[in-house]
């Protein structure tokens, strides 16, 4: 897929910031041991006025802001998430109306807990190389919630990025993307209910490391490379541990994964985890730089992705739209108590 | 029962993308967008055109909200002032992403988006434009 | 053009009435008025009523045809008419009712003002207030109806340098003369700390800047001026009358601390009663929130444009000042129904005129004015009267 690759990408993540001791401190928990053990040192919080939507329109409207194209070429749009604000009526509308895409335009909306960005990713890769669209949007972004008290809880946080794809103009081709999928009930959430569910140890070993291992190995069998390939590699961060581990066990170093690993100071962005990582990674690369990203997502399965950036992008002002390190510095702290009111986990009548 | 969505879903474009017009006559630029332009009137029928406004503008006034509408509560206190456009028009809006001591007569700031209101916890989302302070790009 | 005068003045008291309904309170004032103006029944040619949303508050619309019924005077036919314009609804009552006179076409009309909050819940009583702002590009977006005052306020003082304190004092003084009024909400003067340190509820207003949520009801009675005599010898004339209106959100004026619609109603009113502001000795003015009162007496013409709260500070609207404003206790302590608001403002001028205002009597009152305002000033009515 040599002519396919990436237009232009964008990011958003929400001002408030908990940290994980005051986490660790409503529920009794020994703060400094629950920060090191987890590797996260604080989470973003969504405001009240702010949700999936805001934060795939943000995110697509700071895409928009580093290229020249105009929205009505976009035909296609989608928004993977799990916590879209509505169950029924999707996000990607929402978004198709606030970047003026609409009305000539096709759009749903993903689910595949966190891998629900990657796969819209390869979507709109497929209809691109159809010659179906022109350009296509996929977005991650995720409000995730988490049962208070749960383990989930000290990551579970707020944040999401949008990848233009396309054939013109690419600052980066995607050269390969394979996926591996099973049926493993790691973490999920019934239908109706508030908070999900999971099988405590059990996410690590038979779900995150299998999928993500499994896959791996299959693209760069695919496309015949090895770790030391790559100039960046970014995998699935649910805490700032797992991606550490996995990287080693694959043969990836700290350095190369280091650029693209956010959750230390954001926590967990669920369907936006691997797409901030990656939109962190477009942020500092040069022309020739290769990046291998591997996401997951329970239920379970993996997408990973060979990219090579172009010379393109050095046409690209990428300080038009925020950059991560200035989404992740752009904070403002809140307690355990405004973290209750914003996300609802007070009950009101 | 869920409250009709019609008067909602009609201002979207103005809520979403700040659509106004301009008079083909004088230049004026209204929002939300009005037909006739009140000072050209006639003379402007058949001439408005359809603007998306930049979002930038400045502070005129603001307060900040203490007692707060029933679909506000949780966000209280909060900002809202009075913003001038750019390109001229005024609009109402509430003020975002700083301290509510950082608000402040002649502070520059942008549009962005977010959810105004909600009819309760079964009835339609809206959304619409807040301001936060413009960023400098370099 | 005839002369109109107000042959008759009735106010039910202000406040939480619980046990009173809206039927109730606009029965008690309609009857006073009219027991107060010598005429019976059959004179009346025609009735307005003012109630900003009797049908949010009370669930009831078409009350015209309610109130001539519940005076009991369905059995007349007469015609009456609902007047809205927010919290100018009262004020806008009076001049329609004035128009029909002075027009020839009516000789006696029956003007009345009611609002009954209190039987909704206050978070509902503020929402209902908050219509008379631009519900699609100001309330939507969670300003607040008080918020639209304290944008007015925040410009004020950056423009003009009006302080805090200054807007305290307003409501001190308010309170003030409210403790002489039987009929006000509140009798109880109040101190300056208390004022400058209460609650806030949109900064930079707090609970004291604010006037009350009320149940209340006022009404006149207006005859043809060379027709009076045969009903009463207290008649006071309505020398001019002006209304003016504006943009209907604050954001869309050219001014920001200027109610343009007060300007153009009270130049109409001067121009027709052939007086100048400084030959007003009693104004009863639209005090809806303290730096409303500060705003309207510049308006007015009383003090220049930004002096208002100097003015204030130099006691000069004081009972005892060069010009008392708002011997009632205004809004702020008379309390605020509404839609009764601009009849009561002008049950207070005639007291004044009459000589009957007691406690509250300015010495020597001969001209007074009325100054009545809707939302944040898309609408304005002002009336100016004279002893006969």
């Amino acid at each position: 897929m040599k002519d396919i690759g990436i237009v232009s990408y964008g990011a958003h993540i929400p001002r408030f910031r908990l940290k994980t001791g005051d986490i660790a401190r409503a529920w009794g928990k020994d703060p400094e041991g629950m920060a090191s053990g987890l590797g996260i040192i604080e989470k973003s919080v969504p405001s009240a006025d702010q949700d999936v939507a805001t934060i795939s329109v943000e995110a697509a409207r700071a895409a928009l802001d580093r290229c020249n194209i105009n929205p009505q070429d976009i035909g296609a749009i989608y928004v993977g998430s799990e916590s879209h604000p509505y169950a029924v009526k999707p996000t990607g509308t929402i978004v198709g109306e606030a970047i003026g895409a609409t009305p000539l335009l096709m759009v749903a909306d993903y689910e595949f807990a966190c891998k629900a960005g990657t796969a819209a990713i390869q979507t709109c890769i497929s209809m691109v190389k159809s010659n179906m669209i022109k350009y296509g949007l996929a977005i991650g972004a995720d409000t995730s919630q988490a049962a208070p008290g749960d383990a989930l809880e000290y990551a579970a946080s707020a944040g999401g990025a949008a990848f233009i794809i396309g054939k013109e103009n690419i600052i980066a081709t995607i050269n390969e993307t394979c996926s591996f999928t099973t049926d493993t009930p790691d973490f999920w959430r019934r239908a109706g209910r508030k908070y999900p569910a999971h099988g405590g140890r059990f996410t690590g070993g038979p779900a995150y490391f299998k999928h993500i291992m499994s896959n791996a190995k299959n693209l760069m069998d695919l496309v015949k490379t090895k770790p030391e390939d790559y100039d960046y590699a970014i995998f699935h961060q649910p805490n700032g541990k797992f991606p550490v581990k996995v990287a080693k066990m694959l043969g990836f170093t700290y350095d190369q994964i280091k650029q693209g690993l956010l959750s230390p100071y954001v926590g967990n962005t669920y369907s936006g985890a691997t797409m901030i990582g990656l939109a962190s990674v477009l942020d500092v690369v040069k022309p020739g730089d290769r990046i291998f990203l591997t996401s997951y997502g329970s239920g379970a399965g993996s997408d990973a992705f060979d990219i090579t950036v172009t010379n393109k992008i050095k046409d690209m002002d990428r300080k038009k739209a925020p950059l991560l390190s200035e989404l992740i510095e752009n904070k403002e702290y809140i307690d355990y108590a405004a973290y209750a009111k914003y996300r609802d986990l007070l009950y009101l009548e | 029962m869920v409250e009709g969505v019609a008067r909602f879903w009609r201002e979207i474009p103005q809520r979403y993308n700040l659509i106004g017009n301009e008079c083909g006559s004088c230049g004026r630029v209204y929002f939300p967008p009005r037909e006739p332009c009140p000072f050209c009137r006639r003379k402007s029928l058949g001439k408005m055109k359809e603007l998306k406004l930049k979002g930038t503008g400045t502070v005129l006034t603001y307060t900040i909200i203490h007692s707060a509408p029933h679909n506000f509560e949780g966000q209280a206190p909060y900002p809202v002032a009075i913003v001038k456009l750019d390109e001229g028009p005024r609009v109402t809006a509430q003020i975002v992403d700083c301290d509510v001591n950082d608000v402040k007569i002649g502070m520059k700031v942008q549009s962005t988006f977010r959810k105004i209101q909600q009819d309760g916890n079964i009835g339609a989302i809206y959304y619409g434009y807040k301001f936060k302070p413009l960023r400098n790009k370099k | 053009m005839r002369d109109v005068a107000v042959i008759g003045v009735g106010v039910t008291k202000f406040g939480e009435l619980w046990d009173r309904s809206f039927r109730q309170l606009i029965a008690e004032a309609g009857a006073k008025a009219i027991l107060d103006s010598g005429i019976s029944g059959g004179d009346i040619d025609a009735m307005y009523i003012g109630s900003m949303s009797s049908g949010r508050f009370v669930g009831q619309e078409h009350i015209g045809a309610l109130v001539a019924d519940a005076s009991g005077f369905s059995h007349l036919h007469i015609p009456a008419t609902r007047v809205e314009g927010a919290c100018a609804s009262g004020g806008l009552a009076v001049r329609q009712g004035y128009l029909s006179i002075a027009s020839g076409v009516n000789d006696v009309v029956v003007v009345g003002g009611i609002e009954k909050m209190n039987d909704v819940s206050g978070e509902a009583a503020s929402e209902t207030l908050a219509t008379a702002a631009d519900q699609e590009w100001e309330s939507f977006f969670g300003v607040t109806f008080p918020g639209l005052y304290a944008l007015m306020a925040r410009r004020h003082m950056y423009e003009y340098g009006t302080t805090k304190k200054q807007l305290a004092e307003v409501a001190v003084k308010n309170h003030s003369n409210g403790a002489l009024n039987p009929n006000a909400q509140y009798q109880r003067p109040i101190k300056l700390e208390t004022a400058m340190n209460a609650t806030m509820v949109a900064d930079p207003l707090g609970l004291f800047d604010c006037s009350p949520v009320t149940d209340g009801s006022a009404s006149i009675v207006l005859c043809a001026a060379d027709k009076a005599k045969k009903f009463t010898d207290k008649a006071i004339k309505i020398i001019g009358s002006g209304q003016g209106s504006d943009t209907l959100a604050l954001h869309a004026r050219d001014n920001l601390c200027t109610l343009e619609a007060t300007v153009y109603a009270a130049k109409k009113a001067y121009k027709q009663a052939n007086v100048k502001p400084s030959d007003i000795d009693v104004a009863e003015v639209h005090d809806c929130f303290t730096i409303a009162e500060i705003i309207a007496i510049e308006d007015l013409g009383f003090v220049k444009k930004g002096e208002g709260g100097k003015a204030i500070e130099n006691k000069i609207t004081t009972l005892d000042g060069e010009l008392p404003v708002n011997t009632s206790g205004g809004l702020k302590a008379k309390g605020h129904p509404v839609g009764a608001t601009g009849v009561a403002q002008i049950v207070e001028i005639v007291e004044q005129l009459r000589g009957t205002a007691d406690k509250r009597q300015v010495k020597n009152a001969k001209v007074g004015l009325a100054h009545n305002v809707g939302g944040s000033g898309a609408t304005a009515v002002v009336h100016i009267l004279e002893a006969m």
